[in-house]
């Protein structure tokens, strides 16, 4: 193909990818926005076939790659549960990375002697960052799917541990940028993917998804690097677009939880050990039963429910709706109160709702709907935990302090449906069980919420 | 201007755009979004094709179909999952009564 021909199609899926950024930051544009986007991704992958000067010498095996490719990844992206899918994005970003390492390897290696200094820096870049996105993307993968602790994991040393590996990271680049080599690159690439390893284990689960949205900002910039060596314009537009876009992302999910970025990533550290504060006492909670809240809700003029991760696990929200739709067919308003870190990963709830075809004019906003609490009859609290602690508000000494939190006890009543008494994914005590107008509603959250419905007279 | 300078202006004018086009995104779709993002950042694959194309020892191969592979499930995966996100979003607008 024609070299200018080439660059301006090349130019096209840039745009492409600039106009599906611009309609994802916006709710009735963000579908169309998603599909421009893989129109470009398409664009760019069928173009570099025509590169001008390439040889077709393995062209059947770069197909049977791509097909095996897609035959992993689609089913894997349609069948995951929505429960389930941070972990899943924090996978594809991984596998991302590793990609964007093992390409400039192997350029580095075609490239031999013949390097320039710009394109080996943009190398050793490449393979460093992209190696930490690999393996610090397993971690979170791992930590997300429970497959090990979501407690931060901290070790006696681990911080000289730490300090080691990356002065060790550091120590090879300089070795690859001064002498060049194969072996000091693979060295240097080890050292990398264990450090990305160190570097996400003491990160605590709240705050796994600041982490992947991190980790993905940095694939981009690989991807960026990449795209310097091979001298490809798409790959230096697309993957910086993603690296500065992810950078702001990071910071509002950081802002939404009320983190700083460096206390994020680098609590572990600093942190105290925990102190249990009162876990040893017995304090009295009271328990309600379903007919009581149906009663409760039957008498009601405003209710609001709470939602967090545990009721997408129960799969209650099908019939948390039904219980929504009955109330408010009696007259009754109810609203559903998000916060901005319900779920897994900023958003997740709204996710998880909408799949439960929950009409959105009734979803609102933490900000929209604290001013609302005082006036509020019951609140129902299904599977939430830590974002409903006022510890974060009144405990300057809690691991959440800071954190903004539904303030869901200042409500006549509040009803919490709970499995057990067990501490949420930050494994903090929750004063709230305890306060005067708080009733647990012990078992598993769909069965609770059926009893409930079953009461309320139709 | 030479080419590495080229390439320079490039990756600085697409940081500024980068940061503008997200500027004003809200909560709800931040899942969305880092996924999307993270699809996009799967054009890697177009680099995995180039390096497996002109491969010049058994090595180079097998690492860069390694890494068309790894891009592929990046790319395919990442797009189709963003898809099912925001097709239960554009539901919702429906069904607003």
């Amino acid at each position: 193909m024609n070299r200018n021909l080439y660059d301006l199609l090349g130019l096209v899926a840039a745009i492409c990818f600039i106009m599906a950024l611009k309609g994802l930051s916006s709710p009735k544009s963000a579908r169309r926005g998603n599909i421009i986007g893989a129109i470009g991704a398409t664009l760019g992958t069928v173009l570099v076939f025509w590169a001008p000067g390439s040889s077709h010498k393995h062209l059947s095996l770069i197909l049977g790659a791509i097909a095996f490719g897609v035959l992993v990844g689609v089913p894997a992206a349609r069948r995951i549960q929505m429960t389930q899918m941070p972990q899943l994005v924090a996978l594809f970003n991984g596998v991302g990375g590793g990609a964007a390492a093992l390409v400039s390897t192997v350029e580095y290696l075609k490239l031999g002697n013949g390097a320039t200094t710009a394109e080996i820096l943009a190398t050793v870049f490449t393979v460093v960052v992209g190696c930490i996105s690999f393996s610090g993307s397993i971690i979170t993968f791992l930590k997300l799917q429970e497959l090990m602790t979501t407690r931060p994991v901290v070790f006696p040393g681990g911080r000289f541990v730490i300090a080691a590996t990356l002065a060790g990271v550091v120590g090879t680049a300089g070795w690859v940028i001064n002498s060049g080599g194969t072996s000091p690159l693979l060295i240097m690439g080890g050292l990398s993917l264990a450090f990305g390893v160190l570097f996400v284990l003491p990160v605590g689960g709240a705050d796994v998804p600041i982490v992947i949205s991190l980790l993905n900002a940095f694939t981009g910039l690989t991807v960026a690097a990449s795209g310097y060596v091979l001298q490809a314009t798409l790959l230096i537009v697309a993957g910086t677009l993603v690296g500065a876009s992810g950078t702001i992302l990071t910071r509002l999910m950081a802002a939404a939880m009320g983190r700083s970025l460096f206390g994020t990533l680098f609590g572990a550290f600093t942190a105290k050990p925990q102190e249990s504060s009162g876990a040893a006492e017995v304090r009295p909670v009271k328990s309600g039963s379903a007919d009581d809240v149906a009663i409760l809700l039957n008498y009601a003029q405003r209710v609001v429910i709470v939602p967090g991760f545990g009721l997408a696990v129960a799969q209650a929200q099908h019939t948390v709706r039904e219980l929504a739709d009955l109330l408010s067919g009696k007259g009754i308003d109810v609203a559903y109160g998000i916060h901005p870190v319900a779920g897994r990963m900023p958003g997740h709830m709204n996710v998880l709702l909408a799949e439960a075809k929950v009409p959105y004019d009734i979803v609102m906003e933490m900000d929209e709907i604290n001013a609302d609490f005082p006036n509020t009859d019951a609140v129902l609290v299904v599977g939430a935990n830590d974002i409903v602690n006022p510890s974060a508000q009144d405990d300057p000494n809690s691991p959440i302090a800071g954190m903004p939190v539904l303030e869901v006890w200042k409500a006549k009543t509040v009803v919490v449906f709970k499995r057990s008494m067990a501490t949420g994914y930050a494994g903090v005590d929750n004063p709230l069980f305890f306060k005067e107008n708080t009733r647990m509603l012990f078992g598993d959250a769909k069965k609770s919420v059926d009893d409930i419905l079953a009461h309320i007279p139709a | 201007m030479s080419n590495g300078l080229a390439l320079l202006s490039i990756f600085v004018l697409s940081v500024f755009v980068g940061f503008e086009v997200v500027a004003k995104v809200s909560t709800t779709l931040h899942t969305p979004l880092m996924s999307g993002a993270n699809a996009i950042h799967g054009i890697i694959l177009v680099g995995a094709i180039a390096v497996a194309n002109n491969a010049t020892s058994n090595l180079q191969l097998i690492l860069s179909i390694l890494a068309v592979v790894l891009a592929t499930i990046n790319m395919v995966g990442g797009f189709v999952v963003t898809d099912r996100m925001l097709e239960m979003f554009k539901g919702k607008k429906k069904e607003v009564k």
